[in-house]
């Protein structure tokens, strides 16, 4: 079962959310996708760590055999070539990866060099498989690191907890992808439920199923629930707002290792998730 | 030399785009015969890169200077590599503009954006 964390908000608790879950879990593998900060690591400190290097291909031109035809230029359709004084140069941070270039180029003067964009790390912390993707500085898209992090469980046939990035963009889509179940982490806030309201908009055009949990609660919030009512969204559960529950946080700890009432909580909306995707 | 700025409408009596690579005209001024004429940009409806592209169009139509309110990093990489020129202009007319460049009254354009929209 692949369960997809998500929410549109960023600091809804996606993190302590899918953390949590993987580790009321009997085995789990939990894959960070929130490659430009990833932070489940710090809650899991993982140990025996290996590391691999995530590259996409680059094009580079070889001069001598190049017409100045500009088919690559005219080809790419980011943008990312240009043809400056009778030679074919390259945006590397808008260049997509296509290598539609090197085919289209009928002199065969476009090689595809490997850029790397970032690493995806492995290692474990207990009962769970901890996969993290991490981008480079500066790189601008997470894409190819989330599809490498994501290859790590793609034939797990066990629980695993997918970290989505915040927001409702290309690298949530990308994440989401292998998913049975998107649970959705929404904040009983007026800005909350703006958010809520567009990732339950993308996971409806991906056609996933999903659930939400309403974190940090202090009493009802009316137009989410009535929201939730409308859509016939099943609330997973609430989760109610502590300072406990933020000072385990703030200090890196799992909160379901220290407090019996959270690992409770989490082993709950496990088994009602299980039921859902079953059902 | 000729001279490219973008513009709002490819009629004379323009003011001057806002934007380089999404501008939906280029105005081409020649200061060798007067001649001016109006392409349209194939950048300005680009999904990315339009900056790049428009820049691309720009050395392609063989100006030499190019005359702007703003232009991106990655267009003055472009342009910088073919050797045009980036002048800062200010809002109003193509005209007004295109006269103050003739009589040496615009400075080269030094600060360059990054992306407004990165995409992904």
């Amino acid at each position: 079962m692949k369960l997809a964390v998500l929410s549109g908000k960023g600091g809804t608790g996606k993190t302590f959310t899918a953390v949590n879950l993987a580790t009321v879990a009997e085995k789990a593998v939990y894959i960070d996708c929130d490659v430009e900060e990833p932070n489940g690591r710090l809650f899991f400190k993982p140990v025996d760590k290996t590391e691999s290097v995530v590259a996409t291909p680059l094009p580079t031109f070889d001069a001598k055999k190049c017409t100045g035809c500009r088919k690559c230029v005219d080809f790419c359709r980011f943008n990312a070539l240009v043809f400056i004084k009778d030679k074919p140069k390259v945006f590397a941070e808008v260049c997509h990866s296509c290598g539609g270039c090197s085919l289209v180029c009928p002199a065969e003067a476009v090689m595809e060099t490997e850029k790397p964009v970032g690493v995806v790390e492995c290692g474990r912390s207990g009962n769970v498989r901890v996969v993290t993707g991490c981008m480079n500085l500066g790189e601008a898209s997470g894409i190819p690191i989330i599809e490498a992090a994501l290859s790590h469980a793609a034939t797990d046939e066990g629980l695993v907890v997918i970290d989505c990035p915040p927001g409702s963009a290309c690298s949530v889509m990308e994440s989401v992808k292998y998913a049975d179940y998107c649970i959705l982490v929404a904040e009983p806030t007026a800005f909350g439920l703006h958010n809520f309201k567009m990732v339950h908009e993308l996971v409806t055009l991906m056609e996933k199923p999903c659930g939400v949990i309403i974190n940090k609660t202090d009493g009802e919030y009316g137009a989410m629930e009535e929201f939730c009512a409308h859509h016939e969204i099943p609330v997973l559960c609430r989760v109610p707002y502590s300072e406990k529950l933020a000072r385990l946080g703030s200090s890196g700890q799992i909160a379901s290792l220290s407090d019996e009432e959270t690992a409770k909580l989490f082993r709950g909306l496990l088994t009602s998730v299980s039921k859902e995707v079953c059902a | 030399m000729k001279v490219a700025i973008p513009v709002d409408e490819n009629k004379s009596g323009t003011a001057v785009c806002a934007s380089f690579g999404r501008a939906p005209y280029f105005l081409i001024h020649n200061t060798e015969n007067g001649e001016t004429e109006f392409l349209a940009n194939a950048a300005a409806d680009a999904q990315g890169g339009a900056g790049i592209k428009a820049a691309q169009f720009v050395v392609d139509s063989g100006a030499g200077a190019l005359l702007t309110i703003r232009c991106g990093q990655n267009a003055a990489d472009v342009l910088n590599a073919a050797g045009v020129k980036i002048y800062k202009t200010s809002a109003g007319g193509a005209d007004e503009n295109l006269a103050n460049f003739r009589e040496g009254k615009l400075v080269l354009l030094t600060e360059f954006h990054a992306g407004f929209h990165r995409h992904q």
